[in-house]
């Protein structure tokens, strides 16, 4: 970052992004119409928002004096259902995606095998989970199985596609060196390849396992099981303390799933 | 890579190893299985084996699209896209102090400040803005001022994670020459961390409003205004064929947004 050098000495600080003073103008201009735009066409009922403030402190009261006991029973059921369904659809969308991740790195596949799986993988991610839910709980009905079929077709997306990226920055000094002993393609991946990207295998699985169970905690609003249906009940009626705990359950699970993972990544690399 | 003790033949692992692995997928696999079991004790097979009649059904409503409901989408598409933008702006906007508050070197306080940004922090990423809009939508009313702060609320905790890592890893070198050319708190701020984190500031912001917009989507789901809420009603109505319409519309929209969000990307880092 250069300043002018001027004759003068006072020193003018330059602009740190956006140096264009044309394409600063503009973005700048084009924001601010665009933030006018947008916010005079939010319609804000601001009686209704005044009415809600005492439920917002109900809420909040809900949430530092949670009630875990009265609705014990359905918390419970939802929250199994939610563990269960991550640890499952976690496995299964491991095992579906590293086959496709393979298929879907350039330095491995074959041009053909290579499109499909790219295709496989760009379907899986432009749809999110809730919308794949819906389709699911239409097809499978109700329940957490519709669930564990959401959370396995979304982690084969985001598995294989960091997969495959990760076997594409594999170290081709390697894959070379193996390939020179007369190694099939077989041995190439399990020699070459595999000791490359297991680390980051399993870190991802576990970043997904992270992910799937917040998610789980979500798809159960329409239908798809776990304690997203129990905490969307909990709320329809109300009920803020029941609300709060299992909100309180909620982030417990995810602390400790996320501080599990991020211990034994570290382990692992 | 051990060589096997006192064998002649060369092996990828010792047998110590071989044996702790072999236990560590052991239990992996217990553990699925009896999960597996636990979360399909309640599935109605007959449900799941009727699932492909099911499905050629829906997509024999979902097919031809109702083209026609396409005009009726422009204004909820707006909506959406200003629930992303206003609530990332929000979102971000709170994230800032946030951050500075949670970065190990520019915390006023280790014990006390940062403990306490970093619950926000978690507390904002662990509830999906799904949640959060269902409880917004039961505290303010439906509309979109609960989506936006729904999006709000869940993009603090993002930006504000991702943003404190950034400036931990600054160089701390330019802190100390600003600092010693005697510049104050915020000067220091302002001249020595702001121009290394800008970068990824924006970054962070822009990958934000990427995400959002895919998650605005859905918002309506619960009541939060947006392409959701026509979703809602088509669904409650069984109009598949509007239902594909809007799936196409949000398809569009994400892509659109990954674009945008990936060249501004490129633009700034």
């Amino acid at each position: 970052m250069s300043g002018e050098v001027t004759s003068s000495r006072t020193w003018k600080r330059p602009p740190v992004l956006l140096k264009n003073p044309a394409w600063r103008w503009t973005i700048l201009s084009g924001t601010a119409i665009y933030l006018f735009l947008a916010i005079s066409s939010v319609e804000v009922d601001w009686f209704r928002v005044y009415e809600g403030l005492e439920r917002g402190w109900r809420f909040i009261q809900g949430f530092l004096t949670p009630d875990f006991s009265s609705r014990w029973r359905d918390i419970q059921t939802g929250l199994i259902e939610s563990l269960t369904m991550t640890l499952t659809s976690t496995v299964a969308g491991v095992l579906i995606s590293v086959p496709i991740g393979i298929g879907a790195a350039r330095n491995l596949a074959p041009a053909p095998v290579y499109m499909i799986c790219r295709s496989i993988i760009t379907v899986s991610r432009s749809f999110q989970e809730i919308i794949i839910a819906i389709l699911l709980v239409a097809m499978f009905g109700f329940g957490p199985f519709a669930g564990f079929l959401t959370l396995t077709f979304a982690s084969i997306g985001f598995l294989s596609k960091l997969l495959a990226e990760e076997i594409e920055d594999c170290d081709s000094a390697q894959i070379e060196a193996i390939r020179a002993t007369g190694a099939g393609w077989w041995q190439v991946i399990n020699y070459a390849i595999q000791p490359q990207v297991m680390p980051r295998l399993i870190g991802l699985s576990l970043y997904r396992l992270d992910i799937n169970f917040r998610e789980s905690s979500v798809i159960g609003i329409v239908g798809a099981g776990g304690v997203g249906a129990t905490l969307n009940t909990a709320i329809d009626r109300y009920e803020y303390d029941s609300a709060g705990a299992i909100l309180i359950i909620i982030i417990a699970i995810v602390l400790v799933v996320e501080y599990s993972s991020s211990y034994i990544r570290r382990w692992v690399q | 890579m051990m060589p096997g003790a006192d064998a002649q033949t060369w092996r990828f692992r010792s047998p110590k190893q071989h044996l702790m692995r072999w236990t560590g997928w052991f239990w992996l696999i217990a553990l699925t299985v009896f999960c597996w079991n636990l979360m399909t004790e309640n599935t109605i097979w007959a449900f799941v084996a009727d699932a492909p009649r099911q499905a050629s059904d829906i997509g024999g409503r979902m097919l031809p699209p109702r083209w026609g409901y396409l005009s009726d989408l422009w204004q909820p598409l707006w909506d959406t896209l200003n629930i992303a933008t206003l609530g990332t702006l929000i979102g971000v906007i709170i994230a800032i102090p946030v951050a500075f508050l949670a970065a190990g070197n520019t915390t006023p306080s280790r014990h006390f400040v940062r403990p306490l940004a970093l619950l926000i922090i978690v507390t904002s990423r662990s509830i999906n803005s799904l949640i959060w809009a269902l409880l917004l939508v039961a505290i303010i009313g439906p509309g979109l001022l609960a989506g936006i702060i729904a999006i709000a609320l869940r993009s603090v905790g993002f930006v504000a994670k991702l943003l404190y890592e950034a400036i931990e890893e600054i160089d701390e070198n330019q802190v100390e020459a600003i600092r010693a050319t005697g510049a104050s708190g915020i000067q220091v701020i302002d001249y020595g961390i702001v121009p290394q984190i800008l970068p990824a500031f924006c970054g962070i912001s822009v990958f934000r409003w990427d995400i959002n917009i895919r998650e605005s989507t859905i918002l309506g789901l619960v009541g939060a205004g947006g392409l959701g809420l026509q979703l809602q009603s088509s669904l409650s109505t069984l109009a598949w064929n509007q239902v594909t319409v809007i799936f196409l519309v949000i398809l569009a929209t994400v892509i659109a947004s990954e674009w945008v969000s990936a060249k501004v990307r490129q633009a700034v880092l």
